[in-house]
């Protein structure tokens, strides 16, 4: 059993973290409850930054925001430290999705740059408003108690810091192993994928900063009742910089990282500490300096951290015992083949007007890409869109998929009109896509990469998906992606990289995808481009079969062989126009077809 | 609040904004031809008034140790990459441009530190002092790094900012300084205004040199290199310039002009080693407003924080960073509605 080894260790850990207490001193024990708190905020960093790609920089503010929110509700109204666990994360994940909303609509580097700007402005209001204690702070803060006990003594209060550690380790765990997870997983690298199965980047990137937020607050929280006392000072960018670079030598892709980069930096804090008087009599700015050394160093040398190092030593090791490597099958890894199958949609009825396209016109400043083009798709067809290059092929497909709005003119879609509805609508109306330049996650696997399409027919959330009460809707996913990754032959490999594949096989792999949405248009951006001869021809049997189903597909496609073989109807379009519209064999001897792609006769 | 106040506050508005307009300027540079949000921006401009400080006070300013200090690790680096590359032929004019080059406006600032030099040759040797800086931090921590992603080169410059400020703590110490003002008198505009002529300085170059900035970049040939580079790194050395040189000229005019701002400054402002940072931000809030990119936007932004700051600082001195930072939020939400983000590049730091 694979399963077994993970499970001693982690029941041993547990075990030694449970005891360690009894045998280890006072000092000891409030160095653990330090890391503790601290693994909380990275364990939030990793989330945001090592999975969904956005750095913040101000993170310490919302472990500020916790902090200062339980002290003053138990100090100056006398209430009870669990009320006010409450009032922190209430307060902390109110103030980062009012943030979140602002902010997480920017692009690239504005992001981070402006965490910078709230996080220092939220350390000022806290060295300046009255009711807080100014830069004095508020002091004598209550210790948490359950009932009659009283935590205040380290070793007690040590329980509580790691069962609230644990339990948010798990949570991201299984959080990652979810529908939700699966969205911000896909964050890093652009929103149009998302938007393609049905699903909000910016809404999933803010549940993310929600989230690693609520860490924060949680740590805020343990962190008043453990120090008894909160000031300004902890809580500002440099403490945000401290817990980023925690994160970073823990290893970003790792949620094991936080822990270890939270041990790894307090430890070293704590050496410096003792080390650095010895040596200078000004420690504390040797030490400032030293801290930034090696962060850079990091940032330079090891960027994967230590989980990095640790995980790339135990795939080498793995890889290299010849038992653990085999084909996958469906049995491994948790994905039931007969596990009922995921609601389907009603398909409409063979020859129903599907998609509609009038007089669409789309201009790019002064180049008019696209100029009143109407064709319509009938339901149980497959039609092809060519063109020479530059035609206007692709930004048609962007316009009918609503990827880019139109100049003028209307698509209607299922007898709706879509005209400037967003992408993630009209393909949870069932309009699903593959892409001209792929757009998979490399480093997700073949399943998790097809399981993604099925977004739009599932509903599971983070706070179901964290409990693993999802765990009856995942099974059906995951069988629902293995079906699928068996259409397409490539079930054998369903736990490889998507990024192991070749070009032509990854966009079969995004076909996949797209049909794990259950879709009833199919829209196919050259997807035998790449292909070998073979495969070519398995590629055209499986479209053929799934028009045989009841799926419509639209294709645009550069390959005349397969096209002409393949379709039922054809659409010319030359300049940005449209040319002609028939079937292959009217298109074929069309004199202004072959003009266009052959060039006039003089 | 009375229109004499007004009109002091915006006065006052107006240095701060001409201050935060070369910053900004500096900060657009160095990120358009180097993708780098080059926050120690700041710590350059702290180090220059605090040269300017000491050279007042009759010492030898402690920068010229921490130049040095960037210059030997600047010849190590360089030395160990030629050597990796297999040019060790080419030591020693690294030696000379890397180790000595640097340290010539050292040996001035030693010399202008002797007693009886004028005040401002003390001011010019100050700001040559911060120059070398910038390029010197460049070769030895971004280069190496200079294809990362934008995300991992901003969280090194942030912690470039923090190693600086505790060099700046341990080479200056936490005492502030403030330095005689480089243009003495007032102006007296009609009706009973007057404007000090330190105020008026600091407007004049912050125009001067913008339209200096403006000038190099469209009518000489490293201006357009820095342009064509800016614009694409690829497409620039296909065409002969190189992107490494091209971003040490970056560095160096930014480390020039953060030279300026700190002498320019000082006499207004009491300044502390970290002092820089804040400054920094300020102008980094210009800068967004220009979208990290546009001069003209920039130079928008800078006034707007200047005078936001000082109105500011009317109503809630201890507040008002935090309501300049502040102004970022409905700026951000205007740029992200009005120009919503393109398709984000694969931005991540690889795990």
């Amino acid at each position: 059993m694979r399963a077994t080894a993970p499970r001693v260790a982690v029941a041993v850990g547990v075990a030694a973290f449970a005891l360690a207490p009894l045998f280890l001193g006072s000092f000891t024990v409030s160095l653990l409850n330090d890391i503790g708190i601290a693994a909380l905020v990275a364990l939030g960093l990793v989330l945001l930054t090592g999975v969904g790609g956005a750095t913040s920089f101000g993170q310490a503010a919302f472990v500020g925001i916790g902090a200062y929110a339980t002290a003053w509700l138990t100090t100056a109204h006398g209430l009870s430290p669990w009320l006010g666990l409450l009032f922190a994360l209430l307060l902390s994940g109110a103030s980062a999705l009012v943030i979140g909303a602002v902010t997480l609509r920017l692009g690239g580097h504005f992001l981070p740059l402006s965490t910078i700007a709230w996080g220092l402005s939220i350390a000022i209001v806290f060295g300046n408003l009255e009711s807080l204690g100014r830069h004095s702070g508020i002091p004598n803060v209550p210790a948490l108690s359950l009932g009659p006990w009283s935590l205040a003594d380290p070793r007690a209060v040590y329980y509580v810091i790691w069962i609230a550690t644990g339990a948010a380790c798990w949570f991201a765990r299984n959080l990652l192993d979810s529908r939700p997870g699966r969205a911000m997983r896909s964050l890093r690298g652009g929103s149009t994928l998302l938007a393609s199965v049905g699903a909000d980047a910016v809404r999933v990137r803010l549940v993310l900063f929600v989230v690693a937020a609520l860490l924060a607050g949680l740590a805020g929280w343990l962190y008043a009742h453990k120090n008894r006392f909160v000031s300004p000072s902890p809580f500002d960018v440099r403490a945000s910089i401290e817990y980023l670079l925690m994160a970073v030598a823990g290893g970003l892709g790792q949620l094991g990282g936080a822990v270890v980069g939270a041990a790894v930096v307090l430890l070293l804090k704590n050496e410096l500490q003792d080390l650095l008087p010895l040596l200078s009599q000004r420690a504390a700015q040797i030490e400032a300096v030293a801290f930034a050394v090696l962060f850079i160093g990091l940032l330079h040398f090891a960027r994967a951290g230590v989980m990095g190092y640790a995980v790339r030593w135990w795939r080498a090791r793995r890889a290299r015992a010849p038992s653990a490597a085999g084909a996958a099958s469906a049995a491994s890894d948790g994905v039931v083949a007969d596990a009922p199958p995921l609601p389907r949609r009603a398909l409409p009825a063979r020859g129903t007007r599907l998609l509609e396209v009038e007089g669409a016109t789309r201009r790019f400043g002064g180049l008019v890409a696209v100029n009143d083009v109407s064709f319509a798709v009938d339901a149980g067809e497959i039609v092809g869109l060519i063109g020479p290059n530059g035609a206007g092929k692709s930004t048609m497909f962007n316009l009918l998929t609503c990827t880019l709005p139109l100049t003028a003119g209307r698509v209607r879609f299922l007898g709706d009109d879509i005209t400037g509805r967003r992408q993630r609508d009209v393909a949870r109306r069932g309009l699903a896509r593959t892409f001209q330049h792929v757009k998979l996650r490399p480093q997700m696997s073949l399943l998790d990469n097809v399981a993604l399409g099925t977004y739009a027919r599932t509903g599971a959330g983070v706070l179901r998906a964290g409990l693993r009460l999802d765990r009856a809707e995942e099974r059906r996913v995951r069988a629902e992606a293995w079906r699928q990754l068996e259409r397409i032959g490539l079930a054998a490999r369903a736990h490889e990289a998507a990024g192991s594949l070749p070009l032509g096989t990854q966009r079969t792999l995004e076909i996949a995808r797209a049909l794990a949405a259950d879709p009833v248009l199919l829209v196919l951006d050259e997807p035998a481009a790449g292909l070998r001869r073979l495969e070519k021809e398995a590629l055209g049997e499986l479209l053929k079969r799934l028009r045989d189903e009841g799926v419509t597909i639209l294709i645009v496609e550069h390959d005349m062989d397969f096209v002409m073989k393949l379709v039922d109807r054809l659409v010319v379009m030359n300049f940005g126009q449209k040319l002609v519209e028939g079937s292959p064999a009217q298109v074929r001897s069309d004199a202004r077809v072959q003009d266009a792609y052959l060039g006039a006769a003089a | 609040m009375t229109w004499d106040i007004a009109a002091i506050l915006a006065m006052d508005g107006l240095a701060n904004g001409a201050v935060y307009l070369l910053a900004g300027l500096g900060l657009v540079l160095v990120f358009s031809v180097t993708r780098v949000v080059f926050v120690p921006f700041g710590d350059v401009a702290a180090f220059s008034a605090l040269s300017l400080a000491a050279f007042e006070a009759g010492r030898t300013p402690p920068t010229i140790g921490l130049v040095a200090t960037l210059a030997v690790l600047a010849v190590i680096v360089e030395v160990a990459s030629l050597v990796r590359r297999g040019e060790a032929r080419r030591i020693a004019r690294a030696a000379a441009l890397w180790g000595a080059l640097p340290l010539v406006p050292c040996a001035l600032a030693w010399l202008a530190a002797r007693p009886g030099v004028p005040a401002p040759l003390h001011v010019a040797s100050a700001v040559l002092l911060v120059v070398p800086i910038a390029p010197l931090l460049a070769r030895v921590v971004f280069q190496p790094i200079a294809d990362a992603s934008v995300l991992v080169l901003l969280i090194v410059a942030l912690a470039l900012h923090f190693l600086l400020s505790g060099l700046g703590l341990l080479f200056f110490g936490p005492e502030g300084s403030r330095t005689a003002p480089l243009a003495s008198g007032t102006l007296e505009l009609g009706g009973g205004y007057t404007v000090s002529g330190q105020v008026l300085l600091m407007v004049l170059s912050a125009l001067v040199l913008s339209a200096l900035f403006f000038l190099v970049f469209e009518r000489t040939i490293a201006g357009k290199a820095l342009r064509a580079t800016a614009v694409n790194r690829v497409g620039a050395r296909l065409v002969g310039i190189r992107p490494a040189r091209t971003a040490l000229l970056a560095y160096g005019s930014a480390s020039l002009l953060g030279g300026l701002i700190g002498v320019l400054i000082a006499p207004v402002t009491t300044m502390y080693y970290d002092s820089g940072f804040i400054i920094g931000l300020k102008a980094f809030v210009a800068a967004i407003i220009g979208g990290l990119v546009s001069y003209p936007g920039t130079a928008i932004g800078a006034l707007a924080v200047g005078l936001v700051e000082s109105f500011a600082s009317f109503w809630s001195g201890a507040m008002k960073d935090a309501i300049v930072f502040s102004l970022l939020i409905p700026v951000l939400l205007l740029r992200s509605y009005a120009w919503p983000p393109a398709e984000a590049a694969e931005e991540e730091i690889d795990t």
